[in-house]
């Protein structure tokens, strides 16, 4: 069977590729720690030596739109292209071509339907930062076929917290049941607190510090029932208008199980929470 | 009310580089011809299998011709969309970092939770 040897969950912050890449005097007064943390956090991944990566991300209006919009969706294609002019625009993102993984993505599909999760699926997809973004701070020579997994956190309705979680269990289970040799990373991003076109947006931190620690708290805890005792669909309007991509981490943990993370990390950036855990579901390098 | 559409055009105008400095330059006159022309233009299909219904009310008109961003918010035009755009054309017209985004929520400020429903 394939070996889950790491799963990652993290928030996929859009600035931080145009950051590292300015001359020390260019930079602003938090990048060195920023990229010090970052380069810690990309350690765990190494750590692993994973051979294939499943990447759970959101689409921002990309290429999923209203008039055709999926909850959950996967990846089926030989290739990927990664980000989109707006982004380039917006965050100096560069553009970049994935490899996929076909077999493992055909397999997640046709597992996961006979689970009861209708996943809708894409052959031909143009990914953006939500899975760019980990590439470039976990992964960035690129090296490594990888299966998406989008999650519609941002069009509503949207899925409730409980079906992220029960997603990401799902996902756990097909993967550790894989009939493979090879070495699997389950890598996810989402969001803390955050708001984005409203009236708390671009603070000083993120518009809700007080959630973000918790939510800290109980990902790096592994307490799966605490953050479903306190998170609905409604409740993630207040920490922010955007804080619903805090459910993609809500599936991260279904995916983790009731454990602790082996390494947790975080940082209080300007408009949002930055935040790095890592599990080894088998230990590190196992 | 159509959300719907109001958020089609912020999405269609975002993603070309050209409609953004059309907008940005002819506010009133890009969404009067984008209406006429393109509004009911399925994406994934031809042009000969367009859709024949959409169209703003004259309240979603007005906010977009005038680039009101706080009446697209009130109206539960989609945030990130708004934003999106709005950072795209002005942005470059304040010359501090984040001062165009702050001048944007300022300007929601007297917004209190529950935000306008954004549901389409």
């Amino acid at each position: 069977m394939a070996k889950l040897v790491a799963i990652l969950a993290t928030t996929h912050h859009p600035f931080f590729y145009k950051t590292s890449q300015l001359r020390p005097d260019e930079a602003p007064p938090f990048a060195a720690e920023w990229i010090r943390k970052v380069e810690a956090y990309r350690a765990t991944l190494t750590a692993a030596r994973p051979d294939v990566l499943v990447m759970v991300g959101s689409d921002h209006f990309h290429q999923l739109w209203l008039d055709n919009m999926p909850q959950f969706l996967v990846g089926k294609a030989p290739h990927y292209d990664g980000n989109y002019y707006n982004e380039e625009r917006e965050f100096g993102l560069p553009r970049l071509v994935l490899q996929g993984h076909e077999e493992l993505s055909a397999y997640i599909l046709r597992e996961a339907l006979d689970r009861e999760f209708d996943l809708a699926f894409s052959n031909e997809l143009r990914v953006d930062h939500s899975i760019t973004c980990p590439i470039i701070t976990v992964r960035p020579q690129n090296d490594l076929p990888i299966v998406p997994i989008y999650t519609n956190i941002f069009a509503p309705p949207l899925p409730r917290p409980e079906r992220f979680v029960k997603l990401g269990r799902t996902v756990r289970e097909l993967v550790d049941a894989w009939p493979s040799d090879l070495r699997v990373a389950v890598v996810g991003t989402g969001h803390l607190s955050l708001e984005l076109g409203g009236p708390r947006q671009f603070g000083p931190h993120g518009p809700d510090p007080e959630f973000d620690a918790k939510a800290v708290e109980w990902i790096a805890n592994g307490d799966i029932d605490g953050c479903l005792s306190e998170v609905t669909l409604d409740s993630l309007h207040a920490p922010g208008n955007a804080t619903h991509g805090f459910m993609d981490f809500m599936l991260m943990m279904g995916l983790a199980g009731y454990h602790k993370a082996d390494y947790a990390d975080n940082l209080d950036l300007f408009h949002t929470m930055e935040a790095y855990f890592t599990w080894y579901p088998n230990g590190v390098g196992g | 009310m159509s959300k719907y559409l109001v958020n089609k055009f912020l999405f269609t105008v975002d993603r070309d580089p050209e409609l953004v400095e059309r907008y940005r330059a002819d506010p009133a006159g890009t969404v009067a011809w984008w209406e006429a022309e393109r509004a009911n233009q399925i994406l994934n299909c031809v042009a000969e299998e367009s859709s024949t219904w959409l169209a703003f009310t004259d309240a979603e008109r007005a906010a977009l011709a005038a680039q009101d961003h706080v009446a697209l918010f009130e109206m539960g035009a989609h945030p990130f969309l708004t934003l999106t755009l709005w950072i795209a054309m002005f942005e470059r017209d304040h010359s501090e970092p984040l001062a165009m985004q702050l001048d944007y929520a300022a300007k929601l400020k007297h917004f209190a939770l529950p935000y306008p429903d954004i549901g389409t």
